[in-house]
């Protein structure tokens, strides 16, 4: 071959490696919320980055404003995101506006099957309708509301006779809301170490889904119901039910006598830092932030202990945690199917785990090891066990802001009482499910 | 050579636009010139308007681009005016355009007439108070949010400094009854410089000669106050209480910072309420009828106020 034969054959092939580079390697933007497990999940996706050739981009938003910004994203038809974690009540809405790609066919192509995941995770983060096997996200980051609390105070001498003087019962972690209750009273402005103290941290936050994601926690372990029979968008005494109505009360109780002062617009910033500061003996927050928890110097450690969110009538916790979607307005869906094949391999999975997310997968939350792995891993199991969500409807915003608006009127606000606020929650409810004309 | 502005107008221009023009009346060169402002006017503001009327007897939703949009007449508006819950925003909004209005008056017009006095240092006394109107309101609202905190909140100290009650017994911002007054303390203090920036104008266009005058015909000083300074300054306060009034009417970001609308909805004033029906829930159609409201409100409010400002003017 002459050296002009060559040099051509060399240019052409390496033209066509060029080429066949360029058309794999893509520029991936995972859209999510901006807090830990997002930090753990960059981390992660180095091995997709480095296995695949693609690149992977974050656009990580603060959780008060991640709904509304991404939401915007979405209805705009915006191809910011290629892949998006979002939260568990869009999934409806992704499903029926047309935002998330259907992801069935894939799932049978691939070799990916829903059975290996926790059920509970499959129906709240993948499904629409739900309970349907029409699968629209893949269930990534597993979450619950959750209670953490001083171990150290809970096991001082002096504390606990105090607490056995003014309750004639031990101080333990709560077995149930009313215990959860009157130990957060106890603390109540009790001076501890010369500084004044308070029970709680709990969700009262206004503007977003706070105060509807805490008071929920009791809701739920009263017993709550959304509606009388499931689909059937029936919701008169089940929303407003006796129990629903001292659920509510409770937390108002809760509020109004076991958080610290100002404590009227809090959400999961504020009851970390209400915590780390050393202000409160118990705190609720997502299952997501109890890595950080516990790594933190100052409280965390010998210093800290977990427990799922109290049972009342029932067992039950708020669900949290969301599944990886590919958007439907992506130009690069075939590399984001591919992340999400990656995402779903068992050992990915247990890495997940390893570094602070929640796997959804049976892998690694049926591992023998699992439940010593984490001293909240346990917890996590057992509130997975019992989760609620909220109304996964299209319509969910209006649904939830409308019990934003009623929860938070009644339990910060003081005004009226809880069967009022439940049934005007009923009444804004019934207006939203005919105007979407399923009533 | 003519006068005709065409003529001018060619005579700047190089012959062959010249020619062409050459021939248009004053009237088609003034269409022409103001065309593309008109063009932009409609576009921007007027077709946006036409349109939210139209969406109003809909009930769109923005978010959801396949659903049928079905007329539905007045309802949107009906619901609205019938929703005990909107006209709680509206008390809570007449409350916060009231109160502020009264207080930055008050003080603006107190704090302008002090600083016309010549005194030393006068200058720099002007510039520190109008640094508050200067600063973003977001930023406001955040370090008010600092101050009002009822364990760290260098206001709650000052008050339990001289009441003597606890620093954290009152919630500025979370109790029913502050949290109202907590948004109408920050807009004064943000805004009063504003007002006391007109009235000063309004001051100092008062001519010394009248005073002199009154001076001569022995009228007391608390006359010349409510016969000369009072009358003579009225039209600049009646703009300034235009002017925040409207901007006041439409209040968000500040309320926002500080309390969300909260607690309940007891600050949610009608701009929060109407956001949120817009770009939280979705409701284009219902939030478009709610948005006419408002518009209708504020531009017949408007108008009737200007009608008495150019009365007052005329005297």
């Amino acid at each position: 071959m002459s050296y002009s034969k060559l040099a051509t054959v060399s240019a052409i092939a390496l033209a066509a490696t060029g080429v066949a580079s360029t058309a794999q390697a893509e520029d991936l933007t995972l859209c999510w919320a901006a807090w830990d497990p997002a930090n753990a999940l960059v981390e992660l996706s180095k091995d997709f980055e480095a296995q695949s050739g693609h690149n992977m981009n974050f656009e990580f938003v603060p959780w008060p404003n991640f709904a509304d910004r991404m939401l915007n994203e979405l209805n705009s038809g915006g191809k910011l995101c290629d892949l998006l974690i979002g939260d568990s009540q869009w999934i409806g809405g992704g499903a029926e506006n047309g935002h998330y790609v259907k992801l069935n066919d894939f799932f049978d192509n691939e070799g990916i099957s829903m059975d290996d995941f926790a059920p509970a995770t499959v129906y709240a983060y993948s499904t629409w309708p739900k309970g349907t096997p029409n699968y629209y996200a893949l269930p990534a980051m597993g979450d619950a509301n959750g209670w953490f609390y001083r171990k150290d105070w809970f096991g001082r001498e002096d504390i606990q006779a105090a607490y056995k003087e003014a309750t004639g019962q031990d101080l333990r972690e709560p077995q149930s809301q009313k215990e959860l209750l009157q130990i957060a009273q106890f603390f109540q402005e009790r001076e501890i170490d010369g500084k004044t103290v308070y029970g709680a941290a709990i969700f009262t936050e206004r503007g977003s889904e706070g105060i509807t994601m805490g008071a929920t926690g009791a809701l739920y372990a009263w017993g709550f119901k959304y509606e009388n029979e499931p689909g059937s968008y029936d919701m008169e005494g089940a929303v407003n039910s006796a129990e629903a109505v001292e659920a509510l009360e409770f937390y108002k109780e809760l509020y109004q006598t076991a958080t610290p002062p100002g404590y009227t617009n809090s959400y999961m910033g504020e009851s970390l830092d209400a915590f780390k500061s050393g202000q409160v003996a118990m705190a609720m927050n997502w299952f997501a932030f109890f890595p950080g928890l516990y790594a933190d110097p100052a409280t965390g450690g010998d210093k800290i202990d977990f427990f799922v969110n109290p049972p009342q009538n029932i067992a039950a916790s708020t669900l949290g945690g969301q599944g990886i979607s590919v958007v439907s307005y992506s130009d690069k869906q075939d590399a984001a199917l591919e992340y999400i094949k990656w995402f779903a391999q068992p050992d990915v999975q247990a890495k997940w785990w390893e570094l602070g997310g929640y796997s959804a997968h049976n892998s690694v939350l049926q591992d023998p090891g699992f439940v010593a792995s984490q001293p909240f891993a346990g917890d996590f199991l057992e509130a997975m066990d019992g989760v609620q969500d909220f109304w996964q409807e299209p319509a969910y915003a209006e649904l939830l802001l409308a019990m934003q608006k009623r929860v938070h009127d009644y339990v910060v606000a003081d005004q009226g009482t809880a069967q009022e606020a439940l049934d005007k929650l009923i009444e804004d409810w019934t207006e939203v499910f005919e105007d979407e004309g399923k009533l | 050579m003519s006068d005709r502005t065409i003529d001018r107008v060619a005579s700047a221009t190089p012959p062959p636009v010249a020619r062409k023009i050459r021939g248009l009346s004053d009237r088609a060169i003034a269409w022409i010139f103001v065309a593309p402002t008109i063009f932009l006017l409609l576009a921007i503001n007027i077709f946006p308007l036409i349109w939210t009327i139209r969406l109003s007897f809909t009930n769109y939703k923005a978010n959801r681009i396949g659903r049928e949009v079905k007329e539905i007449g007045f309802r949107n508006y009906e619901r609205i005016l019938t929703d005990s819950d909107i006209w709680l925003n509206m008390q809570a909004t007449a409350h916060f355009l009231i109160w502020t209005i009264f207080f930055q008056v008050l003080i603006g017009f107190t704090l302008a007439w002090l600083i016309n006095k010549k005194f030393k240092g006068n200058d720099l006394w002007t510039t520190i108070i109008v640094l508050p109107m200067m600063l973003s309101p977001a930023v406001v609202g955040n370090f008010w949010k600092f101050l009002y905190q009822p364990q760290i909140g260098l206001f709650n100290y000052i008050i339990a400094f001289f009441t003597g009650k606890e620093p954290s017994s009152f919630e500025m911002l979370g109790q029913v009854n502050l949290a109202p007054w907590s948004i109408v303390i920050v807009d004064t203090w943000m805004w009063t410089p504003f007002v006391m920036l007109i009235c000063l104008a309004g001051l100092r266009s008062i001519p010394d000669y009248i005073y002199e005058a009154a001076e001569i015909d022995r009228a007391s000083k608390l006359r010349q106050f409510f016969t000369i300074t009072i009358p003579m300054v009225l039209p600049f306060l009646m703009l300034a209480v235009l002017f925040r009034g409207i901007e006041n009417f439409k209040m968000f970001d500040l309320v926002v910072q500080l309390t969300g609308g909260g607690p309940g909805s007891t600050t949610e004033l009608t701009s929060i309420n109407l956001k949120r029906e817009a770009f939280e829930k979705w409701r284009t159609g219902y939030a478009s009828a709610y948005a006419i409201i408002l518009f209708v409100t504020v531009f017949g409010l408007a108008s009737i106020y200007v009608k008495a400002l150019n009365k007052v003017k005329e005297r």
